[in-house]
């Protein structure tokens, strides 16, 4: 091995991350806060999965003025509609509340009729959504539900893996991820539908990933280095892994960058939601995560004795030790079998000689 | 030592290993390959309820393609359906108008691409994914079945048998009602209330609760049904409503429909390719009776069919493969009196047949007909009402549609009353179907759409470039970004990463899951998150080349073994996410948990084991004096 190729290999950085610690809390704690500002102030735009009511997308083969079409629907007895351009200016996207009397399926064909008679041209009709109100109650309900289930899954599986302090940290990384991914959603105004939803569960997951390769090699460190406190050991292993989180998170963001741009209309409320997370969860996976379990007190003892994944560890090194013991024991009975052999023939030898 | 450490880390494989990697490979490229063929427009042909096709049917198809001039590309007959592809959508479109006048109702012609699957491919049940409606375009309703409804009206098929039951017995009432969501039967005091209770007790125990309340103004018994009760008449409610929207699917002539119940109360259906969801609203709304009617034994159905004039007194009717048949005006009983209708075995003839009861005012209408009918037939005509929109002279002109089905007409053996039986069907599925008609056109529980998507075909064509587009750049940056950081080992987990994105496409082909836009999403997602293991196995070994005395087999080695738990955690935890996604999910959201988990468990397999056995050929085994990583 040349020196340059060693160079190569050795760059585990050495940035104090977790010196930062508190101050990167007390950002986190600022972002909440204005998030749920952002709740409190601008709401969260619903898409009508959650509010019921009926979404309509046209296209027109020449580019449409808003205000026209908007006369007409009001003079169809549609003022409550709401008009906007989805894409490009030939596509329109019409939005209509649930209203009493007015909450029907037949709705959208009645908007279709009234729109078509306005017009010489010939309109097509892209996507009709309709969710009765009942349904998008359920579906909040059960969204709701189901991120709630998400974190219990979480804290359970990671406390059983590790620790409760690591647990009560990861599940506390994610409220962070999923509360700052709504906060910019908030602010934005950009619609929360179904499917930024399951981008939120996505964000779960990912972030979920990245807090436990952290996790993973902390407890590592605690087993494997013999001094330092536990600031010390986790910021080693942040220093560690972190070639290993820039490019993953690279990876993720680029193509979710190319679903962003190329994926169309419908699909970029999803990948905002998914870079937002992607972002949040690296930044959170460290200064969240990690340091909340710091702040629990989480030490070298309470690793040690993390019962499974410990004897196992063991086992295997030992098991590794054993193949060793046992082929080198081998060679040197083949040895000397061999040096046997070779004496008796030397001796055979030296009997035929005489 | 460090001799000896050498000697037994040579990172070989076994044998199995690279077999069993060979053996996915190929069947992943088996079963991916469908998708790349593309579809052949076609006509589907089933036949309508209780028609069969034979040979005289391919005979007539094939020969009036032929007077048309429509070349066929294929024409198959399976399951009892004919599928025939043509070269254009051109001729797909007259081959359909010319064969469904050509058949008429006797069977539901409808437009369909066929996937153009290679024969020796579709040997091997090797299919292309089925694409969900937001990419092949189509209208996707939620039906919402009234249970409250359907229980009610339960409750009012009592009423009349409660009455009679009474007076059978000489227990006076009052009156039997409907109050709140129980049945109260109301008596003059409490003797007799007492007298009621015990024949009520008797007869209804297993069905009802019984309370007795003896404060109120007239002494009553009520009547709630227990909650198995309560139970299959809801299921009962629902398969009634699937079948009924069945029938009426049938009418829209779609090519793969899809009528699924969800949940307890929910029915969801699924009309890939159709354009006029305004239509197919009215359709599906459509309220269904019953009547039954005697024929008319005397006169030429056939003649009357053709002329348009029916014997005084008749009416020409049609079942439902076409066939006329005269019916006296005037109907015996309709729909309203039908309490139930089951299907059985005729226990004397074994053949297949339908108990069906009335109430009480059906059956005396029905045992003064038929005392003087018996010998003669009786049909059951199933009609259902619609309103829909059509255009005449440019204008859009609201119809009230009416078809009239006679689904059955069955030999009067004798006298009967408020129950009998409709025997000498011909398959005990007849007797079902015969029996759930008879449901639908007298009790369904009325539905509602709740929930509508409807995607045009324009927008899902936009949406599969689309999503195709975003996988493939994706998917190219990925390869790129990996190469330049790891070299060699970045190639080679690009081979993973394909082998990963084929494998998927194979499994979904395999489950003959349904890709959605949210689908693709998940894909892309899958080949950003599927690298992360091969970055934490290549970070890993250059960390341990980085400490001295490792030599370079044992740093791939451990590299390997060391981010294996690491993985295992990571990947398990994002699963775990995924699942709960696929539980909660409804239609687009399900569709991302399903390619997200296949895609976290196939990036597992590719990039652990795919890569290893590629290293080890590269490395194993030799003297290796750098790592191009």
């Amino acid at each position: 091995m040349n020196s340059t190729e060693m160079n190569n290999e050795v760059q585990t950085t050495n940035i104090n991350f977790m010196g930062q610690r508190h101050l990167a809390l007390a950002l986190s704690a600022i972002l909440i806060l204005a998030s749920f500002a952002g709740l409190w102030v601008k709401g969260l735009n619903f898409g009508i999965d959650f509010t019921g009511g009926t979404l309509i997308e046209l296209s027109y083969p020449t580019p449409v003025e808003l205000p026209e079409l908007r006369n007409n629907l009001t003079e169809s007895g549609f003022g409550q509609a709401i008009v906007q351009h989805f894409g490009s200016a030939e596509d329109v996207l019409i939005r209509i509340a649930p209203q009493d009397g007015l909450n029907s399926a037949q709705l959208s064909n009645q908007v279709m009729d009234a729109l078509a008679e306005a017009t010489e041209e010939e309109i097509t009709l892209r996507r009709v959504e309709f969710v009765g109100p009942q349904v998008g109650d359920e579906l909040t309900e059960d969204g709701a539900l189901a991120v709630l289930y998400a974190l219990f899954g979480v804290l359970i599986y990671v406390a059983l893996r590790f620790e409760w302090r690591f647990s009560i940290g990861s599940v506390a990384a994610l409220i962070h991820d999923v509360i700052l991914t709504i906060g910019v959603f908030a602010w934005t105004g950009m619609q929360f539908d179904l499917t930024v939803l399951a981008a939120i569960l996505a964000v779960i997951g990912y972030s979920l990933n990245d807090t436990i390769v952290v996790f993973d090699r902390v407890r590592e460190n605690f087993r494997t280095m013999r001094e330092g406190t536990p600031v010390e050991v986790t910021n080693v292993a942040v220093n560690q892994m972190l070639s290993r989180t820039i490019m993953t998170s690279a990876t993720t963001l680029v193509v979710l960058l190319a679903l962003f741009f190329l994926g169309g209309e419908i699909i970029h409320g999803f990948a905002t939601a998914l870079i937002v997370g992607v972002v949040v969860g690296t930044y959170s996976s460290t200064y969240v995560a990690s340091a909340v379990a710091l702040l629990l007190g989480v030490s070298k003892e309470d690793l040690m004795k993390a019962p499974k994944e410990e004897a196992n560890n063991e086992g295997e090194e030992a098991e590794l030790q054993r193949l060793f013991l046992e082929q080198e024991a081998k060679r040197e009975a083949k040895e000397a079998l061999k040096e046997m052999e070779a004496e008796k023939k030397a001796n055979k030898k030296e009997k035929l000689n005489k | 030592m460090f001799q000896t450490q050498q000697k037994i880390i040579t990172n070989k494989y076994p044998a199995w290993k690279y077999l069993l990697l060979i053996v996915v490979t190929v069947i992943g490229i088996t079963y991916a390959l469908p998708n790349l063929f593309g579809e052949d427009p076609a006509v589907q042909i089933s036949p309508a309820k209780s028609v069969t096709f034979g040979f005289e049917t391919q005979e007539q198809v094939a020969k009036a393609l032929e007077e048309a001039n429509l070349p066929v590309k294929s024409s198959v007959f399976e399951n009892g359906r004919f599928l025939i592809r043509f070269e254009g959508t051109e001729d797909q479109l007259k081959a359909k108008s010319i064969l469904k006048e050509l058949l008429g109702r006797k069977a539901v012609v409808a437009l369909n691409l066929a996937p153009s699957t290679p024969e020796i491919l579709r040997s091997l049940g090797a299919a292309p994914m089925y694409l969900g409606l937001d990419l092949r375009g189509g209208v996707h309703f939620l039906m919402d079945v009234d249970m409250e409804v359907a229980v009610a009206k339960a409750y009012l098929r009592y009423v009349d048998e409660i009455k009679s039951v009474l007076r059978e017995n000489k227990v006076r009432y009052l009156a039997v009602e409907m109050e709140g969501d129980t049945l109260a039967v109301k008596f003059k005091d409490l003797p007799t209330m007492e007298a009621g209770l015990a024949i009520l007790n008797e007869k209804y125990s297993e069905r009802f609760s019984l309370k007795p309340v003896e404060d109120t103004a007239s002494p009553q018994v009520r009547l709630r049904f227990s909650d198995q009760t309560i139970a299959e008449t809801q299921k009962f409610a629902l398969q009634q409503n699937i079948t009924t929207l069945r029938n009426r699917v049938n009418e829209l002539a779609v090519a793969e429909p899809v009528i699924q119940q969800q949940g307890d109360r929910r029915i969801v259906v699924q009309l890939p390719g159709i354009q006029d969801t305004a239509r197919a609203k009215e359709i599906l709304g459509a309220t269904a009776t019953l009547e039954f009617r005697l024929v008319e034994e005397r006169g030429d159905a056939y003649r009357a069919d053709k002329t348009g004039y029916a014997p005084h007194g008749s009416i020409v009717y049609n079942f439902r493969d076409g066939r006329p048949i005269l019916l006296k005006r005037g109907t015996i009983v309709d729909g309203e009196n039908v309490v139930s209708a089951s299907s059985g075995i005729d226990p004397e003839q074994g053949s297949a047949m339908v108990n069906v009861s009335l109430d009480g005012v059906g059956g005396r209408k029905m045992l003064a007909t038929t005392k003087e009918n018996v010998g003669n037939r009786m049909a059951v005509v199933f009609i259902e009402r619609r309103v829909e929109t059509v255009m005449e002279n440019g204008v859009k002109v609201k119809k009230r549609i009416t078809t009239k089905d006679v689904i059955n007409a069955a030999v009067i053996r004798g006298q009967f009353g408020d129950r009998f039986q409709i025997t000498g069907l011909d398959s005990p599925q007849e007797a079902q179907d015969l029996a759930l008609l008879l449901r639908a056109g007298a009790l369904a529980a009325p539905m509602e759409i709740v929930e509508e998507r409807t995607v045009g075909p324009s927008l899902g064509q936009d949406n599969i470039n689309q999503g195709f587009m975003s996988v493939i750049v994706g998917f190219l940056l990925v390869l790129v970004m990996m190469a330049w950081r790891y070299k060699y080992f970045g190639m080679v987990a690009n081979v993973a990463l394909g082998l990963n994105l084929i494998i998927i496409i194979a499994v979904l082909s395999m489950l003959q899951a349904t890709l959605t836009l949210p689908g693709i999403a998940g894909i892309v997602l899958t080949v950003g998150m599927a690298v992360d293991a091969n970055v934490l196995i290549f970070e890993r070994i250059r960390e341990e080349l980085g400490i001295k005395g490792t030599s370079i087999q044992k740093a791939i080695h451990s590299g390997y073994e060391k981010a294996f738990v690491t993985i295992a955690d990571a990947n398990i935890t994002t699963l775990l996410a995924a699942v709960v996604l696929f539980s909660f999910g409804t239609g687009p959201i399900k569709g991302f948990a399903i390619t997200l988990s296949i895609g976290i468990l196939t990036s597992m397999f590719t990039a652990i084991v795919g890569t290893r056995a590629v290293i080890n050929i590269m490395y194993g085994n030799k003297r290796v004096n750098k790592l191009s990583i």
